[in-house]
């Protein structure tokens, strides 16, 4: 499992979604926090490619063994990719949240609802206020 | 998440990673850190489980036979002195109060309950116990470890005073020491695992465990998500989800652990009725024919309506595929019966299944 660490290149969601900015396309997944809280995933139901998702809205599911979990977009826009190595092996997102454990990505439709994430400073600070 | 009851094994599963859970109020380990490598390693070596916050009763006199062969569904004349049974204990009419295993010892007998049923199972016996019987409540007293899986003599071999444990026959009890502890050593489980449920008393249980879980052949510690996800792959009960005070033994599939034909138990002219005239539901499992994790409370569908409901779900380890349990009509609870698994909006497909739905025995080694 991984050690708890919140990336300073990554915009974060309250719902515990990271946001990873790549010109007009950004990568999706979910922070340390929210794997830990899952527990060990055994199942991922991604969106389709091609399908349109909305900020704040659900785009799929992670499952472990005792909890099903909503996964929350942090910003809106098509589906590009879905990591299909979450497929098969769905732990990749508890052991390497950030990095081979990305869930999609998208091509943003409003670059303008990135200014409403938060920073790795402010998502720690969350987080704090959260226990 | 501090309050509630801790076993006296806490710190061990602290110091080894555990996430704790609430269950039955008390404090356990849900799993330390893998849940899936817990499950493995009781299917393929040996695991073990703190399972001290189950229940223990002691029943004694000369009325302990009677008492128990009017509380108690199997017959009970089997079980003499080193004897182990799994047996059901009903209300008046059929339903539930908790699935056990009675153990009969030299000069008395110990039932041990769900944790969640201590309190009504003592108060169903104190109903009829009577100046012949004696009814004492040693949960407290006694902690409990089941080392679960094919290789579950290897550590234990070195530990206990006599080869006795060792040469048990499935269902057997002896009493033994371990670790210079007094124990009682059952060949029971709840796994489908080989394997033993060792009790002894509630201070001594930290030293089992450090033995049990150090030295050449280490047990691997596994938590309560891991049992569940091992009981639901050989299609054992629950009590809370596929048993309750709402479903007779005869719905879950459970007639052959009830002495239906000669027993007098209370409960059992509703057992037999039902034996007789067969229930609208009954018990069976099911995997998934395509991917998806089945949950508790989700709907059966075929012929395009409800014809049942899931009562435990899980992604199985060994089958790398959704599997579960549930009530189903009668008429459709056939192996091989194509059903569909209603999961939050969609339709999986699903195939009623033969339990135990993998290739795992108690009775081997």
């Amino acid at each position: 499992m991984a050690e708890e660490h919140y990336p300073a290149d990554l915009r974060y969601h309250p719902e515990h979604d990271w946001l990873r900015l790549d010109g007009d396309e950004a990568v999706l997944g979910i922070t340390w926090f929210a794997q830990d809280a899952l527990g060990e995933v055994v199942y991922f139901d991604p969106p389709q490619v091609g399908a349109t998702i909305a900020k704040d809205t659900s785009y799929g599911e992670l499952e472990s063994v005792k909890a099903v979990s909503d996964i929350f977009s942090p910003a809106s826009g098509e589906v590009l990719a879905v990591n299909a190595r979450m497929t098969s092996t769905p732990e990749l997102v508890n052991n390497d949240p950030y990095g081979e454990g990305w869930l999609i990505r998208i091509r943003l439709s409003d670059p303008a609802e990135l200014d409403t994430l938060m920073d790795e400073p402010a998502y720690r600070a969350y987080l704090a206020g959260l226990s | 998440m501090t309050d509630g009851p801790r076993t006296s094994l806490y710190d061990r599963h602290a110091a080894a990673g555990a996430r704790f859970g609430a269950f039955a109020g008390w404090q356990m380990p849900l799993h330390y850190g893998s849940p899936r490598t817990e499950h493995m390693a009781v299917r393929e070596a040996c695991g073990i489980f703190d399972v001290s916050h189950m229940g223990q009763i002691e029943v004694t006199g000369p009325g302990a036979r009677e008492l128990l062969s009017w509380a108690l569904t199997n017959d009970l004349g089997e079980v003499g002195p080193g004897q182990a049974q799994y047996t059901l204990m009903l209300d008046d009419d059929g339903g539930v109060i908790d699935d056990l295993i009675v153990y009969g010892l030299l000069d008395r007998f110990l039932l041990v309950v769900n944790a969640a049923n201590v309190a009504a199972c003592l108060a169903r016996l104190m109903e009829r116990s009577g100046p012949e019987a004696d009814v004492a409540d040693r949960s407290r007293e006694i902690a409990m470890l089941a080392l679960q899986g094919p290789a579950w003599k290897d550590g234990l071999a070195s530990l206990v005073s006599t080869p006795g444990p060792l040469n048990l026959e499935y269902f057997e009890v002896t009493e033994d020491g371990i670790c210079g502890a007094p124990a009682f050593i059952a060949r029971t489980g709840y796994t489908g695992e080989p394997g033993v449920e060792i009790l002894c008393p509630w201070g001594q249980a930290p030293r089992v465990w450090d033995a049990l879980t150090s030295g050449e052949h280490p047990a691997t510690p596994a938590g309560l998500v891991a049992r569940d996800t091992l009981r639901t792959e050989m299609g054992y009960p629950l009590y809370g989800q596929e048993l309750s005070r709402d479903r007779t033994p005869i719905e879950a599939a459970l007639t052959w652990a009830c002495d239906v034909a000669d027993g007098a138990f209370a409960g059992c002219e509703t057992l037999r009725r039902q034996a007789a005239d067969g229930t609208p539901e009954k018990l069976c499992a099911f995997t998934l024919t395509e991917p998806g994790i089945p949950r508790a409370g989700a709907a059966v569908i075929a012929d395009g309506r409800t014809i049942g409901t899931v009562t435990s779900g899980t992604l199985s380890p060994v089958l790398d595929r959704g599997i579960g349990m549930a009530y189903v009509e009668r008429a459709w609870t056939e192996p091989g019966r194509e059903v569909a698994i209603d999961i939050r909006g969609t339709h999986k497909a699903a195939r009623i299944a033969r339990r135990p739905l993998v290739d795992s025995s108690p009775k081997k080694g």
